[in-house]
């Protein structure tokens, strides 16, 4: 038994087989208490199979989930302190809002004007009070979200399970209701487990992110960790943008990998374990985190000539061929104080990087 | 829109086509309807307007006879209607929502295909089955017939309904601390009320007016009303049966319209 019980939900090898397909492959992760958790990843990796299998609606073909302690993967849903957000809400169209919310009370054996009392005040604490007497289907979708999340919270769940939730309202909505479950996460102390496909979200939200792919999890960690120090290809490329170049490492020293890339440029970053003299990987280089000169700075400044600049509101995003190398996308501030100079196409430039940009990836 | 893809106006004849139905469908209903309103005991020639076939069907000399056999419809109608609802509710369920097992396609084409089955087989299969196990003919046994043959077309509105009920809301209520017998009665049985109700009524309506496996089944002076009424035209067309069926027709519409306001009045899902 684990007697860890800062640990919320416990998932150990769990595997997920449905017939020939296996849809989980032997996760194994430990959620915090009071965390808000991501499960991230594109759709059919597997995250809302894992979500699901927590909440009860789908058995566990091997392994086991721990819920503070408590196995918890042979009880039925209605057995399980945790509640779902449900990505298309499933709000009981036949009731009323104050009975939607209050309909988890109830079920748990209080008494109907408690049940009504509690969802009330949960009503107000999303700020719909004043439409507890509605039919869910006289709300907008962003009233009817919240609606789902004072239900799921209403019986004081241990872990509150949200299924991309946010994935059906428009992204002004959106980027609001995301400040307000982290708000709401912090002031409930509940853990959340937060379901999506969207990595920007995750990286709003997320205390830790677990990036998934392929029934696999590819990387489990805090959201700048696995920013700034994807481990493979898959998270690099799916967690914001990144130049992803094929290099090839010459030598190790004191934990520093010195590679080189195509057209002879040479680079050195940080060693990565996994990673020896003679392999030939993936390096990923943030495009924030490249900066460009008109002459060179160090003595890795790559040599190359302007292609393109877009300017992108925030940001100009500079393309630049590397002489007989392959292409670079660099992204600068459009902020007077950042002294980014804007190159024009066809001008001579030199790339420059900042310490630690560049990350060497297993693949 | 500007064009529409099947502009009815466009096909020549349409409109000759549509008259040439509706009168099909409807004249014959528009004359039995008319002359029951006939003083004449002819049933051709019209006289002037009169409630007296009505009059006749309640207190003439054959009325007993067809307040007995209008009884026993309504009687064997509703029980049958609520048995076969029933029935069919379950079945929906075990078919749509207990996931895949064996025989789920097997047992969805048994519960329609007597749909399919010429009437005429059924009510001769029935009636050899009762006399197979010596089951004494009368108003039980045409019960059981309705019951059993009322399943299918309840089945029809419940399953359709329950099709549309997505399966997230009765997991919302079990995830919110309801047994599946709780997510059952106060989730998916109200959600599935108007398709209940449809069921219901079209079960109502096939049972009362059925004559064909009830003149087989029936017992010796058992009436149901569609074999009073078929004995009482046997002996020559008065216009009392217009008055009767003209009863009839407006029950069915009571019930049909009844339905659809049900029907339309559910806007949940």
């Amino acid at each position: 038994m684990p007697s860890d019980t800062d640990i919320a939900v416990d998932v150990r090898n769990a595997v997920k087989r449905y017939g020939d397909f296996t849809a989980l492959k032997q996760i194994s992760l430990s959620i915090r208490d009071n965390e808000f958790f991501t499960l991230l990843g594109p759709s059919g990796c597997g995250k809302t199979t894992l979500l699901r299998m927590i909440a009860g609606f789908e058995d566990v073909t091997e392994g086991a989930i721990f819920l503070f302690g408590d196995e918890i993967e042979k009880l039925p849903p209605h057995k399980r302190p945790v509640n779902t957000v449900f990505q298309n809400y499933a709000l009981f169209p036949h009731m009323t809002v104050l009975d939607n919310v209050g309909f988890g009370l109830e079920m748990m054996g209080r008494s109907k004007t408690e049940a009504r009392k509690r969802a009330g005040e949960v009503l107000e604490m999303v700020q719909l009070g004043q439409f507890s007497h509605r039919k869910p289907a006289q709300l907008s979708g962003g009233q009817q979200q919240r609606v789902a999340l004072a239900r799921a919270l209403a019986p004081r769940p241990k872990v509150l399970l949200l299924d991309e939730p946010l994935s059906a309202l428009d992204l002004k909505l959106r980027k609001a209701m995301q400040v307000e479950l982290k708000h709401l996460q912090r002031e409930t102390g509940i853990t959340f487990i937060f379901v999506t496909h969207d990595q920007e979200e995750a990286l709003t939200m997320s205390d830790r992110i677990a990036v998934m792919s392929a029934g696999a999890l590819q990387q489990l960690g805090e959201a700048r960790e696995i920013y700034e120090r994807p481990r493979n290809v898959f998270v690099a490329d799916f967690i914001g943008d990144t130049n992803l170049l094929d290099v090839a490492v010459d030598r190790i020293e004191q934990g520093r990998a010195q590679c080189h890339l195509g057209g002879g440029h040479q680079l050195t970053c940080d060693a990565v374990e996994g990673i020896g003299a003679g392999a030939n990987v993936h390096m990923s280089l943030r495009p924030e985190r490249l900066y460009l000169s008109a002459e060179p700075i160090e003595v890795e400044s790559l040599k190359g000539r302007v292609r393109e600049t877009i300017f992108i509101g925030t940001d100009t995003a500079t393309i630049v061929d590397l002489a007989d190398g392959p292409q670079f996308t660099i992204r600068s501030s459009n902020s007077t104080r950042g002294n980014a100079r804007v190159f024009e196409p066809g001008a001579e430039v030199f790339v420059n990087m900042e310490q630690g940009a560049a990350r060497l990836l297993v693949d | 829109m500007a064009t529409r893809p099947y502009d009815l106006r466009r096909y020549p004849g349409f409109l000759g086509i549509t008259i040439l139905c509706l009168v099909i469908l409807y004249a014959p209903l528009l004359v039995v309807t008319i002359y029951s309103f006939n003083s004449s005991p002819s049933i051709t020639n019209w006289e002037e307007f009169s409630f007296r076939w009505y009059v006749d069907v309640f207190t003439g000399p054959e009325s007993d006879k067809f307040k007995q056999a209008a009884w026993n419809s309504l009687i064997i109608a509703i029980i049958a209607a609520t048995t076969a609802t029933t029935i069919a509710t379950l079945a929906a369920t075990a078919v749509l929502r207990a996931g895949r097992f064996r025989l789920r396609t097997l047992s969805i084409g048994l519960i329609s295909l007597p749909l399919m089955v010429p009437e005429i087989v059924t009510a001769v299969a029935t009636l050899i089955f009762f006399n197979a196990i010596a089951f004494e003919r009368g108003l039980m046994t045409i019960l059981l017939a309705h019951i059993a043959f009322c399943i299918p077309f309840a089945y029809m509105p419940i399953s359709a309904r329950m099709q549309g009920i997505e399966a997230t809301y009765e997991q919302a209520a079990q995830d919110l601390y309801a047994t599946r017998r709780q997510a059952f009665t106060r989730i998916l049985l109200p959600l599935m009320m108007p398709g209940i109700v449809s069921g219901f009524i079209l079960a109502f309506i096939i049972s009362l007016d059925d004559f064909i496996i009830t003149n087989f089944v029936k017992g010796a002076g058992v009436e149901t009303l569609p074999t009073a009424i078929f004995g009482a035209v046997k002996q020559g067309i008065k216009p009392n049966i217009m008055a009767i069926s003209t009863l009839l027709l407006a029950v069915s519409i009571v019930m049909v319209t009844l339905s659809w306001i049900i029907g339309r009045k559910d806007k949940t899902s």
